[in-house]
């Protein structure tokens, strides 16, 4: 079994073996310098335009008329499993009434 | 002495600190839980809470603490010789940084990820609250006021840094458009992005660009004292104040629409450019240092105190802050990094580690100053004659304050010729470097401003600076009359102790959450009351002496913000005392009762 360094993550099972955890380490130290820092705001921004979708999308159960509703049929099946998560952001913690049974 | 000598004592000093002292603190002081369940899992949400890999963590944190300022504060320290800012960086970042830096991201951990901020209201009191945003307030006021005074003077002494630092913007916005637009991949537009830059380096130096004076300023009477009569002279300096204040406003425009934009569109992209210029750097100054092996030329205790500058004790403690210890860690380690820890050891490795990462940038500085700039200096003169040139240049407090930048960007200069890059090419790139961190700085200070700005508007009902546009004016207006109001802006660098001081109480109060909680949990309390107390007694001589030579001086701005900034320090040493004891009452009696209703059956 490699012995895993609690301080780098370094493994004293052999040469090659430590090569790849350094390399892996680097790549992954390489991915939160230029990706992490944002990855909130841009999901954040990612959902704030996702919500707004799903607000239209859902519309009549808000009570404001769909007029693409047939249209939006088509797309509930891949909606549904985002559909909780978007109510309980939307600060409703039950569905709308006439949504999916989610919770 | 040769500069490999310092290279190899300073990085083995902090490899001896990771390896020792920081195992001793995870072990035996913050006793690091593996089966602690973290923040980031107990409240995941995919967006702020995200258990994370910990080296994807350690890059994410670095890069949120790295900037301009270890680079500037060594390269003014040095003006009491390289052996008391050598000592103070290292032995400052093993035994006092590092361990607020670990503190901070282990104290949030245990507190549901809360920033230090909301810490200090839960275990001080709302006063510490209102505290510590005007710690931060003033902190960012001052920080931006500095590096657009930072940039401005670079450009103006390498009109080369032009093209390229405005270029690499709109390769920026070209590289976040090509990835989230068209999906392009992150690899190709990088690699693309980096070749530009250099080549843009390149094509600065072939094309310098100077600023015409847009202002037209008269010459002050200060400056026709100064040129003895001669009127051209006095004109030439109003000339360069001209170019100067364009510059700053130009800068704080620009701020402004940063600020404001989608991180995406600007901000993520310019700093993914920027951020490859901080390897590339420590790379080439390291190998270089190997290459060049250069004499450390710089006395190691410089016998020859200017007139105008103060002994070494206190006042190193507060012109060294980042690259030793430094308070806005301490935000970024409770503000993000804490909401992202997988396992409670890897605090360890990411607040440790990236304190000595900080360090390691000081180091390079003090070597970039005191080896690479002596031996640009005695280029052409000779050794002995170097020396006298680089005391010249250290020849006064005001020159060493206005001068660091200069002597960091030419030592990198020579040391980047050792690895094989013409040296005009060089400077431009270190430029380029030093321009980079300031400007992604400045970006990231002057929303964190508007966020402050609008917190305080809410704290205290004011509702127009709860607006957006509105908090930003107030943030970019109230920084840039602090930078052009010294001598239009060619004396913005004596904020640079007012700035350090301010960072330092930031630590301070942190240090003081990470002790009463420990003093709660009952533990050994010296690993950070010692460097507490420690940081608390300098600032607070550094501020007196810094005090009566604003008076002295008639600085009456300096004064004001002087005055503040002690204010806010006697403060928070009465809040640290009156916490202490409460929190030692409280454990020796056990908690005192929540309401009268506790005490009923």
């Amino acid at each position: 079994m490699p012995t895993q360094d609690d301080n780098l993550g370094m493994s004293t099972h052999s040469t090659l073996g430590s090569i790849r955890r350094w390399l892996r380490a680097a790549r992954d130290i390489y991915e939160g310098m230029y990706i992490a820092p944002y990855r909130s705001a841009i999901h954040r921004e990612y959902l704030r335009q996702h919500d707004v979708f799903m607000l239209m999308g859902f519309s009549d159960l808000l009570g404001v008329p769909n007029p693409i509703q047939f249209y939006m049929l088509e797309l509930y099946p891949s909606l549904i499993e985002e559909f909780h998560e978007w109510h309980v952001r939307m600060g409703l913690e039950h569905p709308p009434e006439g949504g999916f049974r989610c919770c | 002495m040769s500069a490999i000598v310092l290279l190899v004592v300073g990085l083995l000093a902090f490899l001896t600190g990771v390896m020792i002292y920081s195992r001793f603190i995870a072990n035996k002081i913050y006793q690091l839980d593996p089966d602690f369940i973290t923040p980031a899992h107990e409240f995941q949400d995919g967006v702020d809470y995200v258990p994370t890999n910990k080296h994807v963590l350690f890059g994410h944190h670095f890069t949120s603490v790295a900037g301009a300022a270890p680079i500037v504060g060594p390269g003014i320290a040095v003006i009491w010789g390289w052996l008391p800012a050598f000592l103070w960086v290292v032995f400052g970042t093993v035994f006092a940084g590092a361990v607020h830096d670990f503190g901070a991201l282990w104290i949030s951990n245990r507190h549901k990820g809360r920033s230090i901020g909301t810490l200090a209201e839960s275990i001080i009191g709302r006063r510490a609250r209102v505290l510590f945003l005007l710690i931060i307030f003033f902190l960012l006021l001052m920080v931006n006021a500095v590096f657009a005074v930072i940039i401005a003077n670079l450009f103006m002494a390498n009109p080369g840094a032009v093209v390229p630092v405005w270029g690499s913007l709109v390769v920026a916005l070209l590289v976040g458009f090509l990835i989230y637009r068209t999906g392009a991949g992150i690899l190709l537009p990088s690699i693309g992005a980096l070749i530009t830059l250099y080549v843009m380096i390149w094509f600065g130096e072939q094309v310098p660009f100077t600023l015409p004076d847009l202002i037209g300023f008269g010459p002050t009477e200060a400056q026709l004292a100064a040129a003895n009569g001669d009127a051209s002279v006095a004109a030439e300096a109003a000339r360069l104040d001209g170019q100067r204040v364009g510059w700053i406003m130009i800068l704080f425009a620009y701020t402004f629409v940063a600020s404001i934009l989608p991180v995406w569109l600007l901000l993520q992209p310019r700093d993914y450019v920027n951020g490859h210029q901080l390897f590339v750097a420590i790379g080439i100054i390291g190998a270089g240092v190997i290459m060049l092996n250069p004499e450390v030329v710089a006395p190691a205790v410089n016998q020859n105190i200017p007139a105008d500058a103060s002994g070494w004790f206190p006042l190193l403690f507060i012109t060294i802050a980042c690259g030793a210890i430094s308070g806005f860690h301490g935000l970024v380690g409770s503000g993000t990094s804490s909401k992202q820890l997988a396992k409670e050891p890897d605090a360890r490795y990411v607040g440790y580690g990236g304190a000595i990462g900080e360090g390691s940038l000081a180091v390079m500085s003090i070597i970039a100053c005191t080896a690479g700039f002596a031996v640009y200096l005695s280029r052409d003169v000779g050794a002995a004659q170097g020396l006298a040139l680089w005391q010249q240049h250290y020849g006064s407090w005001e020159g060493a304050t206005a001068g660091a930048v200069t002597a960091f960007v030419n030592g990198v200069g020579v040391l980047a010729s050792g690895v094989g890059i013409p040296e005009s090419v060089a400077v431009i790139f270190a430029s380029v470097v030093v321009i980079s961190f300031a400007a992604t700085t400045l970006d990231t200070a002057i929303r964190l401003q508007r966020y402050i700005i609008a917190e305080l508007g809410v704290e205290y009902n004011v509702k127009i600076v709860q607006n957006r546009w509105a908090a930003t004016g107030v943030a970019v207006v109230s920084c840039a009359l602090l930078a052009l109001g010294l001598d239009r802006g060619a004396g913005g660098m004596r904020i640079w102790p007012l700035f350090g001081t301010t960072n330092q109480l930031l630590a301070g109060l942190t240090l003081l959450l990470v002790s009463l909680y420990l003093i709660r949990k009952k533990r050994p309390v010296w690993v950070t009351m010692i460097p507490m107390t420690f940081l608390l007694f300098v600032t607070t001589w550094a501020m007196l002496i810094n005090l009566s030579r604003f008076f002295s001086n008639n600085q009456i701005m300096l004064l004001m913000l002087g005055a503040a900034i002690f204010v806010l320090e006697i403060w928070l040493l009465f809040e640290g005392i009156a916490a202490i004891r409460r929190v030692r009452a409280e454990t020796i009696e056990g908690p005192a009762p929540q309401s009268v209703t506790d005490r009923l059956p």
